[in-house]
C-alpha cells in the first residue's frame, strides 16, 4: 500500500504552506485587510471544496449490518446537528459550515503502529470498497435517527498501518480552525475536539469509518470529510472532520469525559439502564415519531458488540 | 411628551395592543407549524419555544415595577396582571409537551421524573408556585385578600423566576451563555428591589395595583 509507509511530508503540505502564509499575514499587523486579503488569495489558490460537498459516491456493497428500519430524511439528517464548532444550536451547523474547507484533507495514522501514514482523501476512498450501512444513531440527549451511511470498516485503515503490541487504545482528533469555526470560542468544550476507543472496539466490523451518506459525500455539517460512526455507543463518540488517527498505550483523554467526568464516560455505550445524571437513559423520541420509544440496549447491536464488554460493571464504567 | 405617553398608557386600547403583542409568539409557532417548520424535532422545538417565552414573559413582568418608578410611568402597572398572565398561559403549553410527548401522559411517569430529575423538579416547582398567581389574578380577589397580603403572595413570582433561570440552567449541555443572560437580568430586577427597599424602608416600594375603576374592566 502506497499511502502507508512512502508518503513523506512533502505530499502534504498545502495546509501548513496555507496556515502560514494567513500567519505572516496577520502578523504584519494589518488583520482586518489581511484576513479579507487572505481569504481571496486562498479560494485563488485553492479554489473552495466541492470535492466533498454532495459528490454521488459508488457504493459498491449493500451491508449485512443494516436495520431495515424507516430512514430519516436527509433534510432531517443536515439540519438538526450536534457540531459544535459550528454553533451549539442544532440548527446552527446547516448554516454555519457552509464555507467548511474540506478539500485539501489529510488523516495523519500515528502513534503505536509499525506503518504510520499521512492519507489524503484520494487514498481513503480507494482503501476499500464502499459499503452502505443503515444504522441506529442514539444521541445522549435523548433523541435518534436511522442513516445510511457510507464507509467502510474502520479496521481496513488499523490493520494496514499495523499496531505495534503495545497499542490498546485509539485516539481520535478532529480538525479546528478557529478562524474557520469562531462559533467554538462559546462551546463551552475544550477544542479541538478528541474522542477514543479500546483498540478491540476500534477493530470491530460494527465501527464505521464514514465518508458519506445517503449515496453522497458527507454534507460539511454532518462531519465531513472523514468521521466515525459508532452506533453502539452514544452519538458524540462518532467524531466528525478526523484529521489524526493515534493509537496508544493508554487510555486517551475525551472532549465530554473532560468536561464533565460524571456525565460522560469513556465508554459511553447505548444503555436504558445506566441514566445521564440528569437526564433518564430508558426513552429516546425517534425524529419523525410523537411519542417516545424504548432505548435498546446497546442501541440494539448487543448481538455483535456485549462480548467485548465480558464481566465488566456498565454502570461502573459508563 | 408625557402626558401624551400617559394618555396612550391609559387608553383603552393600549390593553388590547399588549394582548395582540404578547399573543404573537403564538400566532409565530402556529405558522411554523402550519409551513412544517417546526425542525426536525418539533416536540422539542415547541417545548424551548414555550419555555423561552414563559421566561420571558416573567422578566418583563418583573421588570414592570421597576420601569414605572424609572421611567415615572405609574400607568404601566395596567398591564402587569395581564403580561404574568400570559407567562402563565406560555408554562401551561410548555407543560403540556412535557406531560403529553414526553410522558405520554403517565401522572406516574411523570410523579417520578419530578423526583428524580432536579431540572424537572425545579421546573415543576416554578410552575406550581405560578398556579395560585393566576388563580388570584383577579380583582375580585384582591380585594378579597387585601392589598397588602395579595402583594405577599405574588412575590411567589420571584421564586417561580429564580427557579425558570436554573430550570434552563440545569438542562444545557455546555453553552450557558443565554441561561446566564437570563440570569442576569433576573439579579437586576431582584436587586432593584432590594435595593429600593432598603433605601426607602417606609415608603411603598411595588405597591399593589391600584384598584380605581379604569374604563377597560
Amino acid at each position: 500500500m502506497r499511502n502507508f509507509g512512502d508518503l513523506t511530508e512533502a505530499d502534504i503540505t498545502p495546509k501548513s504552506v496555507y496556515l502560514n502564509r494567513r500567519q505572516i499575514l496577520r502578523a504584519m499587523g494589518i488583520a482586518g485587510a489581511a484576513v479579507v486579503g487572505g481569504k481571496v488569495l486562498s479560494n485563488l489558490v485553492f479554489p473552495p471544496a466541492t470535492v466533498n460537498a454532495g459528490t454521488k459516491l459508488n457504493v459498491a456493497l449493500k451491508s449485512p449490518f443494516s436495520t431495515s428500519e424507516k430512514m430519516n430524511t436527509f433534510d432531517d439528517v443536515t439540519h438538526y446537528n450536534n457540531f459544535y464548532e459550528f454553533g451549539t444550536d442544532k440548527g446552527e451547523p446547516s448554516r454555519n459550515a457552509g464555507k467548511f474547507r474540506t478539500s485539501p484533507w489529510t488523516v495523519s495514522v500515528e502513534g503505536e503502529v509499525k506503518k504510520p501514514a499521512k492519507c489524503s482523501m484520494d487514498d481513503i476512498l480507494k482503501l476499500a470498497p464502499l459499503e452502505e450501512r443503515i444504522y441506529r444513531h442514539r444521541c445522549v440527549e435523548g433523541w435518534s435517527i436511522v442513516v445510511p451511511w457510507i464507509g467502510y470498516s474502520l479496521n481496513t485503515i488499523l490493520k494496514l498501518a499495523e499496531p505495534t503490541e503495545k497499542a490498546k487504545y485509539v485516539a481520535f482528533q478532529s480538525y479546528y480552525d478557529r478562524g474557520q469555526m469562531p462559533w467554538g470560542d462559546h462551546s463551552g468544550i475544550d477544542l479541538p475536539y478528541v474522542e477514543g476507543l479500546r483498540l478491540d472496539e476500534a477493530m470491530n466490523p460494527l465501527t464505521l469509518l464514514c465518508v458519506g451518506m445517503y449515496g453522497e459525500s458527507l454534507p460539511n455539517q454532518d462531519g465531513a470529510p472523514v468521521r466515525l460512526v459508532i452506533p453502539w455507543k452514544y452519538g458524540f463518540k462518532s467524531i466528525k472532520s478526523i484529521v489524526k488517527i493515534r493509537l496508544e498505550k493508554d487510555q486517551p483523554a475525551t472532549t465530554w469525559n473532560i468536561y464533565a467526568p460524571r456525565e460522560y464516560g469513556f465508554y459511553s455505550n447505548v444503555n436504558p439502564n445506566v441514566d445521564h445524571p440528569r437526564w433518564s437513559q430508558a426513552t429516546e423520541r425517534r425524529l419523525g415519531e410523537l411519542l417516545r420509544r424504548k432505548t435498546l440496549m446497546f442501541n440494539g447491536y448487543a448481538d455483535q458488540v456485549a462480548s467485548l464488554y465480558n464481566g465488566m460493571d456498565l454502570k461502573k464504567y459508563y | 411628551m408625557r402626558e401624551f405617553l400617559r394618555q396612550i398608557l391609559t387608553s383603552k386600547w393600549s390593553k388590547v395592543a399588549i394582548f395582540l403583542l404578547a399573543l404573537l409568539p403564538l400566532a409565530y409557532l402556529a405558522s411554523r407549524a402550519y409551513h412544517g417548520q417546526l425542525t426536525a424535532n418539533p416536540v422539542e422545538f415547541v417545548q424551548h419555544f414555550t419555555g423561552d417565552w414563559t421566561l420571558r414573559f416573567l422578566l418583563i413582568t418583573l421588570s414592570i415595577t421597576p420601569l414605572r418608578k424609572l421611567l415615572n410611568l405609574p400607568d404601566l402597572i395596567r398591564f402587569r396582571r395581564m403580561l404574568g398572565l400570559f407567562a402563565f398561559l406560555y408554562v401551561c403549553l410548555h407543560f403540556l409537551t412535557y406531560i403529553g410527548p414526553d410522558q405520554a401522559f403517565s401522572l406516574s411517569g411523570m410523579w417520578k421524573d419530578v423526583a428524580k430529575r432536579r431540572y424537572v423538579t425545579v421546573g415543576f416547582t416554578g410552575f406550581v408556585l405560578l398556579i395560585p398567581l393566576a388563580l388570584t389574578s383577579t380583582k375580585a380577589w384582591i380585594r378579597r385578600l387585601g392589598g397588602k397580603r395579595w402583594q405577599a403572595l405574588h412575590r411567589l413570582i420571584y421564586v417561580t423566576a429564580l427557579c425558570g433561570v436554573i430550570h434552563y440552567y440545569w438542562l444545557v449541555k455546555s453553552d450557558h451563555r443565554i441561561p446566564l443572560l437570563y440570569g442576569a437580568i433576573l439579579a437586576v430586577l431582584l436587586l432593584y428591589r432590594l435595593a429600593a427597599s432598603l433605601w426607602k424602608p417606609r415608603s411603598a416600594v411595588g405597591v399593589a395595583p391600584p384598584l380605581k375603576p379604569s374604563a377597560t374592566s
